[in-house]
């Protein structure tokens, strides 16, 4: 067995230095009655072309987002990714290392992990960010946690433009705390007033930017509502790209931001894994979740880093701890990282402005055909109304070889009002062709 | 001595191979970059005047230069490819490339979660299959597949249990747990609304029973155990300890951080546990990442099946189908919410399979039989120069303390630091707390007699130099890693935790 | 120092009118290392005896600090917040962590003094 690499003889041999009889008598603490006589009921050992074949045969049922025009976002956007960032982290000194807690043989992760937070910080327009977490629902929902630790306060308000999933997984993180949870409806029509629900037991708000529909709004005014009344203001981002052409939540007054990284560095991946962003204020690092890696110098005085601050973790705190988490997202951190650094400034602005671009030259064209969108504002992503159903659509042209979007009754199935609504989302990996091929199915629709 | 004793002797600073790389923030160089992407044409632009302006700060390198730095970062980091990694509940096995391989099929890694059902089948198939092979590998009836970390699925497990205890209207006060349990046991009852209550080993590195049996009542929703446990022992009284939390109406957590020691020899639906997570990054191979992804998937008895989260995948009248959603859940299930966006670590869904498939059920069998053998001939070849903390047979993994330097001015920590010149990765230390100064070992089923060999020699050899006064050496250690020992003190006084340009400034005006 | 009392949880107290001040014991700074950071409770809290007032941080370890007394936060020591070195450097003097408005001196019934602490500590082995 190829993973294995004890022979029969060295088998015997160890068993003779252990004075043990046989492998079975070292199971002897195991009760008689629960220990299975032999393998359980599952194929035996495969070869690695039979493993290949079988799970090849699986992957080609699917259809992949690249091999058609692909107009799907709903918080996960489908970028180009350079060739050089997945060779680098199959290096086996990333791939196959683990936490970074020896750090005197672990300073290239400590160091990418610096390089991150500092690029996140960047980005976000905030002081400081963490080593990152699951995705950005989690992260959403950690920063939920966080407020009400810092503000002592219970309650949280849910904008009706956060993705159902941001506010099903903070709903269920807060369950079985005290914390009453305010979710607006769906923000459709872009009115919500959500400064009218801020109340003195208010810990956060949390908002998402660009919303749900695509939306994007100056999120000031909610930030100085929130500092009024004594509540933080959460920012949720499902696309982060956007931030090479928006203004920063930093710099309209965020408190925290729970982003999805996701956009660059790492593939689709089905769902998961995904990164998730962590970032807030300088005086509130030590109310902050998952871990971090802070600069220091060694006895010889040089420069290197290590993982700090952790006695705010579970390892640590214990039932004290800001969150229970352990691991964080660490190669898709790197990936997010090496990314960043081939884009620098101006690959970062030049690949958000031509994701706007494209966004706009599909929404004109779908004003040419009569075809309605819901958004003043946008950045890559725009919610369509259709003149039926978007579903039972979206599955007719799937079957015609066009992903046209995701239909907001996927997220919303209880609200009649998404039933017509289709989510547009449009990358710089969207030809001219496929954007004709989409207006050209919607068309039909419409 | 102080640090000048370890000067480098070199112009650059360099040590042949190891090169000292700066920050990517250092190496800027304005309109530079490592990407060539089109002219945007000129549009009118519908961001609502909220366009960033101003510099966002991001450094300019090209791509020869990119590839050069996280080359030479990833060349200053210890890993399993590169040596033994004995860390104790960890397990550190070999990650095999074919799992790299087969996550990167288009058909697997270029899918958009929320794509039609129709266009996902293979994917919805795979995640079912592996579910499958978890459910007969524990022997358990359901499995959640969504957390995305064992600290994840120790929520979930924990999450389900108070909503099953909830819908019979009993929520219950406090949780369980051994004092020797991982902190992310408190910090997850925490989290689920419970106070925790520490119960004590007896003398043989077990929970004591009668300790157990008298501290359940009416008021204990779970007990959290880790089996076998974080001193490397199988819980002998696991039957006894499952009756007597059913007996008070509680449920039984069990911590699957260890399952490498037993799976496809024992099943933890044998053993009478309601819910136990798996840890696909130590089990089954998927790789650590220097610190992640990882992926949790909580098996769950009957009494708990039904309150699952969202989303799970189910066989329909036309194929596979994601249940997304309350309405969509077919009665009895009432799931008690979601753990994250999208349906789960399908990444590592895809690499944990290819590994299972790779093993089938004799492999699996044998890995396990090998990780227990590996780390018995460990505490065999080393009780007499390590003070071992309980008796043997261990399991997978052995507990050492400190008792062996006693006297020496050796502590754990300096034994750590030296083993790291001798080129390996230290064991976990300090874990767990219930001995003094712990050492816990894992060596797993991948590593050869030849590497244990290597790596028993070198350890008998330090312990003799700790005994025989060396004390210096091992405080001065490590002197060969790329790093010597770090100032943890002044990172967490004085937190320096991004880049900041303003530094430049300053130290020009030093 | 010897107007100083202790308690079992390594914290000193020392009565001035109906003020004590609280901080750690010597024994106490040694075993938690070089201290970074101590979160120190708002002026104006009630404490109750035995409660959670404070937390001091170490690299490896954070731990409580109980209110020995019950009572009000009148005062706490904002140098601690610059400086966390001071609880290593001066543990009974300049590290001091906060002062309460005592309700009930009956409280400190049962402290003990220097020497018995110092026997306590030994004791502890």
């Amino acid at each position: 067995m190829r993973y294995l690499p004890l022979t029969e003889a060295d088998r015997s041999d160890m068993l003779a230095v252990i004075g043990a009889p046989s492998v079975d008598s070292l199971f002897r603490d195991v009760p008689e009655s629960v220990r299975l006589a032999g393998p359980v009921d599952l194929p035996a050992h495969q070869g690695e072309l039979e493993v290949e074949c079988a799970l090849t045969a699986m992957a080609a049922e699917n259809v992949p987002a690249g091999s058609v025009p692909f107009f799907l976002g709903a918080g996960a956007y489908r970028h180009h990714v350079p060739a050089s960032v997945d060779h680098l982290i199959q290096r086996g000194e990333f791939l196959t290392s683990y936490t970074p807690y020896q750090p005197e043989v672990s300073q290239g992760t400590l160091q990418y992990l610096f390089e991150f937070q500092s690029q996140v910080a960047l980005i976000t327009g905030m002081d400081v960010a963490n080593a990152s977490m699951y995705d950005g629902a989690t992260s959403c929902a950690e920063a939920a946690l966080m407020a009400r630790r810092v503000t002592k306060r219970p309650n949280v308000v849910l904008s009706g433009g956060l993705h159902p999933h941001y506010g099903e997984t903070t709903e269920t993180l807060l369950k079985f705390l005290d914390s009453k949870i305010d979710a607006m409806p769906a923000d459709i029509d872009g009115t919500e007033d959500i400064v009218s629900r801020i109340g003195a037991d208010t810990a956060c708000v949390i908002v998402q930017y660009p919303d749900l529909f695509g939306r994007v709004r100056d999120l000031q005014p909610v930030a100085d509502a929130c500092h009024d009344a004594g509540a933080l203001l959460v920012v949720a981002m499902t696309e982060i790209v956007a931030l090479g052409a928006l203004r920063s939540p930093g710099e309209m007054g965020a408190d925290i931001v729970a982003a999805e990284g996701r956009s660059l560095g790492n593939p689709l991946n089905f769902g998961g894994p995904y990164v998730g962003l962590f970032a807030c204020s300088d005086r509130h690092v030590r109310q902050m979740p998952g871990r971090l890696a802070g600069e220091t110098v060694d006895v010889d005085g040089k420069r290197g880093w290590v993982l700090t601050l952790s006695t705010r973790e579970q390892h640590i705190r214990r039932e004290k701890a800001t969150s229970n988490i352990c691991t964080n997202s660490g190669l898709c951190a790197l990936a997010f990282t090496i990314h960043m650094s081939l884009l620098g400034e101006d690959g970062f602005r030049r690949l958000a402005a031509l994701n706007h671009v494209k966004a706009v030259q599909l929404a004109d064209r779908f004003a040419a055909a009569g075809i309605e969108v819901l958004n003043q504002t946008f950045f890559n992503e725009m919610t369509v109304r259709l003149s039926g159903p978007a579903a039972p659509e979206v599955d007719r042209l799937a079957a015609e070889g066009v992903l046209a979007g995701v239909p907001v009754s996927r997220l919303l199935p209880n609200d009649d009002r998404a039933r017509d609504l289709l989510l547009v989302a449009v990358t710089e990996t969207a030809t001219e062709d496929d954007m004709d091929r989409l207006v050209a199915a919607l068309t039909e629709t419409v | 001595m102080d640090g000048k004793m370890t000067e480098t002797g070199t112009y650059t600073g360099n040590r042949g191979l190891r090169i000292e790389e700066p920050l990517i923030f250092e190496q800027d160089a304005p309109g530079r970059s490592g990407v060539d992407l089109p002219d945007p044409p000129p549009v009118q632009n519908r961001l609502g005047g909220l366009d960033r302006t101003g510099v966002i700060g991001l450094p300019g390198l090209s791509e020869p230069q990119v590839v050069r730095h996280y080359t030479r970062l990833s060349q200053k980091n210890y890993a399993i490819d590169s040596g033994f990694y004995p860390l104790g509940s960890c397990t550190m096995k070999h990650n095999p490339r074919l799992n790299e391989k087969l996550a990167r099929l288009p058909g697997f890694a270029d899918l958009h979660p929320l794509q039609p059902e129709a266009t996902v089948q293979g994917a919805l198939r795979l995640i079912d299959t592996l579910a499958h092979w978890i459910k007969t590998l524990t022997g358990m009836p359901a499995v959640a597949m969504s957390p995305a970390a064992g600290a994840h699925g120790e929520l979930c497990g924990l999450m389900t249990s108070r909503a099953a205890l909830e819908a019979r209207g009993d929520a219950r006060k406090r949780v369980l747990v051994p004092d020797s349990a991982h902190g992310t046991n408190p910090a997850t009852a925490a989290i689920c609304g419970y106070a925790v209550e520490a119960i004590p080993l007896n003398a043989h590195g077990r929970v004591d029973l009668a300790a157990l049996k008298s501290a359940l009542d009416g008021d204990v929703a779970a007990f959290m155990l880790t089996n076998p446990n974080t001193c490397g022992l199988f819980e002998d009284e696991i039957l006894e300890q499952a009756q007597a939390v059913h007996d008070a109406g509680a449920f039984f957590y069990c911590d699957g951080a260890n399952f490498n020691a037993i799976m496809g020899r024992v099943l933890p639906g044998d053993l009478g546990i309601d819910c136990m997570h798996l840890n696909l990054h130590k089990t089954f191979s998927t790789p650590h990442g220097g610190g992640g992804p990882g992926s949790g998937p909580v098996v769950l008895s009957d009494a708990l099946a039904s309150y699952a989260p969202l989303p799970w995948v189910v066989h329909g009248e036309n194929g596979f189908r994601l249940v997304e959603h309350k309405g969509d859940a077919a009665a009895p299930a009432v799931p008690y919410g979601r753990m994250k966006a999208f349906h789960g670590q399908m990444g590592m869904f895809v690499r944990a399979l290819a590994y299972m498939m790779s093993h089938g059920s004799d492999g699996l069998r044998q890995a396990s039989s090998d990780a227990v053998l590996n780390a018995n001939y460990l505490l065999a070849r080393l009780s007499d120069v390590l003070s071992a903390a309980y008796d043997g047979p261990c399991m997978h993994e052995v507990l050492f303390d400190d008792h062996f330097l006693k006297g020496t001015d050796v502590t754990t920590l300096d034994f750590a630091k030296a083993m790291i010149d001798e080129g390996f990765h230290p064991m976990t230390m300090y874990f767990p707390l219930v001995v003094h100064g712990a050492l816990l070992m894992e060596p797993t089923e991948t590593e050869s007699r030849e590497s244990l060999d290597q790596f028993v020699d070198a350890l008998r050899h330090l312990a003799a130099r700790a005994k025989s006064g060396d004390a210096e050496a091992f405080h001065a250690a490590p002197i060969h890693a790329p790093r010597r020992r770090l100032d943890e003190t002044a990172a967490a006084r004085h937190p320096v935790l991004r880049w900041r340009p303003e530094k430049i400034l300053n130290e020009a005006a030093e | 120092m010897s107007d100083l009392k202790y308690s079992e949880e390594h914290e000193w107290i020392l009565l001035e009118g109906d003020v004590v001040t609280v901080g750690i014991s010597d024994f106490a700074q040694q075993q938690l290392g070089d201290v970074v950071f101590v979160e120190l409770p708002t002026v104006g809290r009630r404490v109750e005896q035995f409660g959670d007032a404070a937390v001091v941080e170490s690299v490896k370890a954070a731990s409580e600090v109980f209110a020995p007394v019950s009572g009000q936060i009148v005062e706490v020591n904002e140098a601690l917040e610059r400086d966390p070195e001071l609880v290593n450097r001066s543990p009974t003097g300049d590290g001091w962590f906060m002062k309460i408005r005592l309700g009930d001196p009956e409280e400190l019934e049962g402290l003990m003094d220097e020497a018995e602490y110092a026997d306590f500590v030994a004791s502890q082995g």
